[in-house]
């Protein structure tokens, strides 16, 4: 046998590197550097601007000099609690959120499955880009675009006069079309890429034993994907929960929660404070709902 | 009438030609196989049978009905899936319900046949499980009982072993053919693996390049292949064409004589009558267990693969090392001529 070995110098100990050896052993040390930057975003600016907000909702406006002054009462909340315009509005905010949710869910799913199963590949590419061109543009943009396409002498009204279709002016369902507009990538993409990952054999089981493409749908597709549904929910209901400038632009005389923090926010900080905890409860709750389905540990 | 008819099945996937002319008959209660190497056609034809796939061209006729251009839930074959393809998200017992409940049977009907084809299948224990709580012999067996609840004309099975391990698969090539044989239904079985084939087949029909290449008893298409690649494909096989054929054969065709038909014997060895021999020098002798391959090379130039069986008491064998003159004796009706 010829020896083959180069003339390199066997080493045991390669240079030494005291700072990743001085971590190494201290495991707190470790840590402490890989979190500082995340926990100062989290606590510091996030949790602490949160927990300003709660404060502020105990305090009240001097209806002489309109001061905030601190202190501790509880007239905010009952107002906001009792107030029955506030109830409606909560309601109502409510209710497009969930609708918002809703008819996103009803459009992603036939397109998901479109894309997924039926597309050729150069229509399935095609149709991802439009679903996340939207995102590129700008949230006010595409706020003003739906308000043009809408209003008296809009778009909308102009393409439906041959036929004589009016639609309904700014108000609750336009609200409700702007918001899908905005916040459908959010639950088109995950749904899209969950109908994907089915195997592709469990469609042809599904038919294999007697199911048309409607029940397959129903007890094969649709509970497969819940996790997705729910994972892109939680954007489309949070995201509409908080909204303003929908209902501000497109929404005509409508109200929501947003509305009208964004309306107290220097005349009543207090106010405006202790309604803003609404719809964090809103979503707190949804989210508590959300998790014991399982569905976040997908996200 | 055979009960499903395959005539001139044609199907091209870009340039590839999946199923090229594709006839052949499954006969009612028989367990018929589909064998082949990947790619050759065998599973395409089955997907066709099935409905999943439409030929290009060809008919598939099942009980003499025309069903070449039905949806697959319109037939009345069901399918055992490669990778089983059970739901994720139903307990064994919703999986198995499944066909049932798409038909409208009835809920407390439907429970109980589910149950007796979830008991047939051993797995009573396990009703209320999830597929990845199952091994995956278990799920196997899941799959098997979801497609025969449904009593079918004909069970399409899709390499339904290849995942399992060898033991597990030999226990359930057992298995399946005693269902196969209790229940009565035809079984349409593709697989790749020969001896898998040749277990448990009533009917072998031989894929290659999409393309029938043979049909037989597994006896058939092992005795007397009928073309060089079911010589090749089904064992070992001693193929020798032209010249070499004629000089050492006496024969004008292609010849192939298996290696286990042919007998090494000492030089000095005479031939009995219908025997022929050939001498030859050993090149390698190679010990594998129960049997001793060798490699010879006849003074023609032809190598040969004989294998013989180790019978004797250890050390009273008849041996040969490597250099060894030797004779390769066969017998004349050991030699099958392959036509093309």
């Amino acid at each position: 046998m010829t020896d083959t070995t180069t003339n390199s110098q066997p080493r045991s100990v390669r240079r030494s590197r005291p700072v990743s050896s001085y971590l190494l052993r201290r495991p707190k040390l470790r840590l402490l550097a890989l979190l500082a930057l995340p926990m100062t975003w989290i606590i510091g600016v996030y949790i602490f601007s949160l927990f300003l907000l709660l404060i502020t909702a105990f305090w009240n406006v001097d209806p002489f000099t309109s001061l905030v002054s601190p202190g501790f009462n509880l007239e905010n909340f009952s107002l906001v609690l009792t107030n029955p315009s506030y109830i409606a509005t909560s309601v109502r905010t409510l209710l497009i959120a969930l609708t918002v949710t809703l008819v996103c869910i009803m459009f992603a799913v036939p397109l998901g499955i479109f894309m997924a199963k039926i597309a050729r590949p150069w229509l399935r590419n095609t149709l991802a880009v439009a679903i996340t061109l939207p995102l590129w543009a700008g949230y006010l943009v595409k706020i003003i675009a739906m308000r043009l396409v809408f209003t008296e002498e809009g778009f909308f009204n102009w393409a439906m006069s041959p036929i004589g279709v009016r639609g309904p002016g700014f108000s609750v369902p336009i609200v409700i079309l702007t918001l899908t507009y905005l916040w459908f990538p959010y639950m088109a993409l995950p749904v899209y890429t969950a109908i994907r990952q089915i195997p592709p054999n469990l469609f042809d089981a599904s038919s294999d034993m007697g199911a048309k493409g409607f029940t397959t749908v129903w007890r094969v597709v649709i509970p497969l994907i819940v996790p997705a549904m729910i994972a892109g929910s939680v954007f489309t209901f949070s995201l509409s929960l908080g909204d303003y400038l929908a209902a501000r632009f497109t929404g005509g005389a409508t109200q929501m929660i947003g509305s009208i923090i964004a309306a107290n926010i220097n005349l009543n900080p207090p106010v405006a404070a202790a309604y803003s905890m609404v719809p964090i409860t809103f979503v707190v709750i949804y989210l508590m709902v959300a998790r014991r389905t399982g569905s976040l540990e997908r996200m | 009438m055979a009960l499903v008819e395959l005539r001139d099945i044609c199907k091209t996937f870009g340039s590839v030609k999946a199923a090229d002319n594709v006839s052949n008959d499954n006969e009612s209660g028989e367990f018929n196989t589909q064998l082949g190497p990947s790619g050759s056609g065998k599973t395409t034809v089955l997907r066709i049978i099935a409905g999943f796939e439409e030929p290009d061209s060809g008919t598939v006729r099942l009980n003499g009905v025309d069903i070449t251009h039905l949806p697959p839930f319109d037939r009345d074959v069901n399918t055992v899936f490669q990778d089983y393809a059970l739901f994720p998200h139903m307990t064994v017992q919703d999986n198995v319900e499944y066909g049932l409940r798409t038909r409208k049977v009835p809920k407390a009907l439907r429970a109980q046949q589910a149950g007796e084809a979830i008991a047939s299948v051993k797995l009573e224990h396990a009703t209320d499980r999830l597929p990845h709580q199952l091994s995956g012999g278990q799920r196997q067996r899941i799959a098997l009982a979801r497609a025969m609840v449904l009593r079918p004309k004909v069970l399409l099975l899709d390499e339904p072993l290849g995942a399992l391990d060898r033991q597990l698969r030999e226990e359930m090539q057992v298995e399946l053919k005693n269902i196969q044989r209790d229940a009565g239904i035809t079984f349409i079985f593709v697989t790749h693996d020969q001896e898998e084939a040749m277990r448990m087949s009533d009917r072998i029909v031989i894929f290659n390049e999409g393309r029938v290449e043979q049909v037989g008893t597994p006896e058939e298409v092992y005795e007397r292949p009928a073309t060089r690649f079911v010589a090749g494909f089904l064992g070992a096989a001693n193929i020798v064409a032209g010249d070499p054929a004629r000089k050492i054969f006496g024969r004008t065709t292609t010849v192939s004589i298996r290696p286990e038909r042919m007998q090494l014997q000492p030089v000095s060895y005479s031939a009995a009558s219908g025997e022929f021999a050939v001498t030859a020098t050993v090149k390698e002798a190679a010990f594998v267990g129960a049997n001793t391959l060798y490699v010879v090379d006849t003074d023609d130039g032809v190598r040969l693969s004989i294998s013989r069986t180790n019978t004797q008491s250890p050390g009273h064998d008849n041996r040969f090392a490597p250099g060894d003159r030797v004779l390769a004796v066969w017998h004349d009706r050991h030699i099958a001529e392959i036509p093309a």
